[in-house]
């Protein structure tokens, strides 16, 4: 459907020896929102700088719009950055913040305070014009980073943590914003960040990354329901994740019991991890479950219960709206779509 | 741990040793020698006009000559690895801590008549090589005794004042503020021209104060390297208290009108830059 | 960022043989066998032993340390004190306390060596001629004046040193302390003091630089009564001028530069050791 801006082809990157990145494979569509999305270390702050310019890979490409842009320093790539902690210009105040990039490529004085305003409106800070930078909160200088950016046309915006330093409420609104922002002016989107809930809420495309791979590609549903490995589900959600054995095509055992379920290309007998998703475990009566436990403790979270359920082989961990008292004793079942098999890690 | 009686020692120590002397000064200066009211001080100081107008064109002169030779000298010592930044620092702050009198008269035996420098220009024939091309006899540049070597001096002895705090700024100036301006499309001549040089603004103003103030209130080095021949304000407030013409009532209205200058200095220079905050680092 | 060309190193390395060409040649004479400043005659060290009988220099060198060391602890505590009173203080009063406090660093040298001479020569005057006169007592410029000169101007630079320090401090620390049962002496003592540290140990090494390395001040205020080296190699140099000065220039070069060394080959080993520790750390952690 949309065209392809950026390809890593291969991209390798070493710091002393050690290796950051691990051949990187990864293409980005135009007006995409693509998150790179992993726990610290895992190399997607790299990726991130690479695609800027500011650091060069040690082997393999980067293509833009099909060329090779390896050796095209930051400041002639058509790509901005919003940094984290912003890097703001403190010896500047927010108009000529927004207005350096225009005032580079020598843009008339006229069309720069035009540009300024509507990116300023963009973020909702019209009339913060001749304000110091340090005189505005995080929340502010955020958009303010974003409207220096995104001012300059660019044809991809990179973020990297952007809202790493606001507080949680902020934190959501922001990413409302910032989706809305992105479907205002239809660029490109590459952000990075730790936070899964972030990267779900606003992605069309995630990269799950550690360890300087990328475990899986797709879209937040795909990476949420069909994680790929032990790795990705644990990071994405919370799982239950246990050893099962791949009867045959769609019926796996595990927990002492036999499922039905989707997945099939395993082979037969093959040893897999199974995940389940803690809301898709459905409280019953004892002998009604196919699997039963015993309550071992109950945490109230606003909209459900957390327990921990103690059966013979595991503990499960369960979400439920419904209400059991430690050391009861429950049921529970699984309907074959809530079973996700993985290859062992 | 908030007792603000801890200040109070303190605080009655500066009233003595630092409020009531710069009193006493304001009082000297509005008196005469006979005691009473009078500006006479200050009309007599106008015979010493040449002595303002030589301490400030010297210390101005040493001052720029610092900040040309300083600025790029700091900002390619933050371009260096960290291990080559720690030697030139520790090279830098060495003849700082040796005294300032022994690194002055290092230049006494340069600069002579007979010294090593002249020794230097006659044994690869530069005097001969003159008087042939010039027709003129010379056999030493006169350079010890001269207004040229005060500057030296000063220079020689306060270079340091200035690379440092204009070091330390650029040094501290976030690296991601520069790969920002990178990223919204500016060359290395823009990124020097719009964020390193506004940036390090304030360590330019530390180092031209503490560069200027001590030019041009010295006296030691105008004695030393200029022989006494140019009498610059710190000779002028010493002879007034130390030698003939003792006159502690003209030496303080000479502090005062130099302080009251010096500050009207830096207050504008302030203005400037509004860097209050980053002087002396040390 | 970009690394340096070949004409920024060249004038680096310009400006380093600038700053320590005359040096160098100071250093070359301190062994010269003749008197001579420029003609080298030949290798001799009794220059150095001259300078070791100079009972003036050597008295010298006594009360520049003697004044240094006690100027450090006098201004060190003073210092620490002002430091957390003027910390206690309500924003206004405190901005009128601390530009008071800037007044000696920021005024040229000359003026506060002059203001103080003449403090000096004031009250001790007006003391002499009264009460000094009933007791038999004459009060004179000397050592304790220089003592005094150089505790009010290394004060500031200890205040400066512990402020940033103090504007650190988490202030729930010696909340915590006293809320976990310590006397507020001891809350001070075992948590507050020890965040100061840093801050009150670099304040003391700038004041006894700043008191080893003044002149000006110590000309001005310490009378015909004490002499410090400073003061003494100014006046050999308006005087007799002899080798001597350039063997004590050769013995403060390599003292300062043993002590530079020693400094930052400390610090680098601490900073090498920290970066180890971390990375076990890290490893341990997974």
């Amino acid at each position: 459907m949309s065209k392809e801006l950026i390809r890593l082809v291969d991209c390798v990157m070493e710091f002393d020896g050690e290796v950051v990145l691990d051949s990187i494979n990864l293409y980005i569509n135009d007006a995409e929102f693509l998150t790179l999305l992993g726990p610290s270390g895992c190399g997607k702050t790299t990726t991130l700088r690479i695609i800027g310019g500011f650091q060069q890979p040690t082997s393999g490409d980067v293509l833009f719009n099909g060329a090779r842009i390896n050796d095209v320093p930051p400041h002639k790539r058509q790509v901005n950055t919003v940094f984290q902690k912003y890097a703001l210009f403190t010896h500047l105040n927010i108009y000529e913040n927004i207005a350096f990039g225009l005032r580079i490529s020598k843009v008339p004085e006229d069309e720069i305070r035009r540009r300024v305003g509507e990116a300023l409106e963009l973020v909702n800070l019209s009339g913060y014009e001749r304000r110091s930078v340090n005189s505005l909160s995080g929340g502010q200088q955020q958009r303010i980073a974003i409207a220096r950016a995104i001012v300059n046309r660019p044809k991809v915006l990179l973020l990297d943590e952007p809202l790493g330093a606001l507080d949680l409420k902020l934190r959501k609104a922001m990413q409302i914003e910032l989706k809305k922002i992105q479907q205002e002016v239809g660029i490109t989107f590459v952000y990075v960040t730790h936070d899964q809930e972030e990267a779900l809420t606003m992605s069309d495309t995630i990269v799950v990354m550690n360890g300087g791979r990328i475990q899986q590609i797709g879209t937040p549903t795909d990476i949420y329901n069909e994680p790929k490995n032990a790795f990705v589900a644990n990071f994405i959600g919370e799982s239950n994740i246990i050893d099962g054995i791949m009867v045959q095509d769609k019926v796996v055992t595990f927990a002492g019991h036999t499922f039905p379920c989707l997945d099939s290309g395993f082979g037969t007998n093959a040893p897999v991890d199974v995940v389940v998703r803690p809301e898709d475990l459905h409280l019953t009566d004892p002998e009604k479950g196919h699997i039963r436990g015993v309550v071992e403790s109950v945490v109230f979270k606003g909209i459900h219960y957390e327990m921990m359920i103690q059966s013979p082989t595991f503990t499960w961990k369960v979400q439920s709206t419904m209400f059991r008292a430690v050391g009861q004793e429950v049921g529970m079942t699984l309907t074959p779509d809530d079973i996700h098999i993985m290859h062992k890690s | 741990m908030k007792n603000k009686f801890l200040g109070i020692p303190y605080i009655i120590w500066m009233a003595i040793f630092v409020v009531v002397p710069m009193f006493l000064i304001v009082g000297y200066a509005f008196t005469t020698r006979e005691g009473g009211f009078s500006t006479g001080n200050f009309s007599n100081m106008l015979s010493y006009a040449g002595v303002f107008g030589d301490s400030f064109l010297l210390a101005i002169i040493a001052t720029l000559v610092c900040l040309l030779i300083g600025y790029p000298i700091s900002y390619w010592m933050t371009r260096e690895g960290p291990g080559v930044k720690r030697i030139a620092l520790v090279v830098l702050m060495l003849p700082m801590w040796m005294n300032f009198l022994l690194r002055t008269y290092a230049w006494m035996s340069l600069l002579e008549n007979t010294g090593i420098l002249n020794e230097l220009f006659s044994a690869i024939g530069l005097f001969k090589l003159i008087n042939a091309v010039t027709g003129s006899n010379i056999d030493h540049f006169p350079m010890i005794n001269t207004k040229g070597a005060v500057v030296l001096g000063m220079v020689y002895n306060y270079l340091p004042f200035m690379i440092l705090p204009i070091y330390n700024v650029i040094d501290k100036i976030d690296a991601r503020v520069i790969e920002a301006a990178q990223d919204l499309g500016a060359n290395s001549a823009n990124v020097f021209r719009r964020v390193i040089f506004p940036l390090s603004l304030p360590g330019v103003i530390s180092g031209i104060t503490m560069v200027f103030i001590p030019s041009v209130s010295t006296f030691a080095i105008s004695k030393l390297l200029g022989g006494g021949k140019t009498l610059l304000l710190g000779d002028l407030i010493e002879m007034q208290f130390y030698g003939n013409s003792y006159n502690p009532y003209l030496g303080s209205a000479v502090s005062l009108v130099m302080m009251v200058i010096v500050l009207v200095c830096m207050a504008i220079m302030n203005r400037f830059g509004d860097g209050e905050e980053t002087a002396v680092m040390l | 960022m970009k690394r340096n060309g070949v004409f920024s190193r060249v004038c680096m390395i310009l400006t380093l043989i600038f700053m320590y060409a005359p040096i160098f040649v100071l250093i070359v004479f301190s062994f010269n066998a003749s008197k001579s400043r420029t003609v080298w005659t030949g290798f001799s060290l009794h220059w150095y032993a001259d300078l070791f009988h100079d009972t003036r220099i050597l008295g010298s060198v006594a009360t520049t340390l003697e004044v240094s060391v006690l100027a450090m602890v006098i201004s060190t505590v003073l210092g620490t004190l002002a430091a957390i009173g003027f910390f206690s203080m309500r924003r206004r009063s405190r901005a009128v306390v601390m530009a008071i406090n800037n007044i000696p660093m920021t005024n040229a040298d000359i003026i506060t060596g002059v203001s103080l001479m003449m403090l000096f020569v004031f009250a001790f005057g007006a003391f002499n001629a009264t009460l000094g006169k009933a007791l038999g007592v004459t009060l004179k410029t000397g050592f304790g004046t220089l003592l005094l000169a150089h505790i009010t101007f290394d004060v500031p630079y200890v205040i400066l040193s512990v402020m940033p320090k103090l504007n650190q401090l988490d202030p729930h620390l010696y909340e915590a302390a006293l809320d976990l049962g310590a006397q507020p002496s001891y809350a001070f003592r075992k948590v507050v003091l020890p965040e100061l540290m840093p801050g009150i140990l670099s304040g003391a090494m700038l004041a006894f630089t700043m008191s080893v390395d003044d002149f000006v001040i110590s000309y001005f205020t310490a009378g015909s009564g004490a002499s410090t080296l400073a003061m003494e190699i100014y006046a050999m140099t308006r005087k007799r001028i002899s080798p001597e000065i350039n063997a004590l220039s050769t013995l403060v070069f390599v003292i300062v530069l043993v002590v530079l060394i020693v400094v930052n080959v400390h610090s680098v080993r601490q900073e090498r050791a920290r970066q180890k520790r971390d990375l076990a750390w890290k490893r341990a952690d997974g």
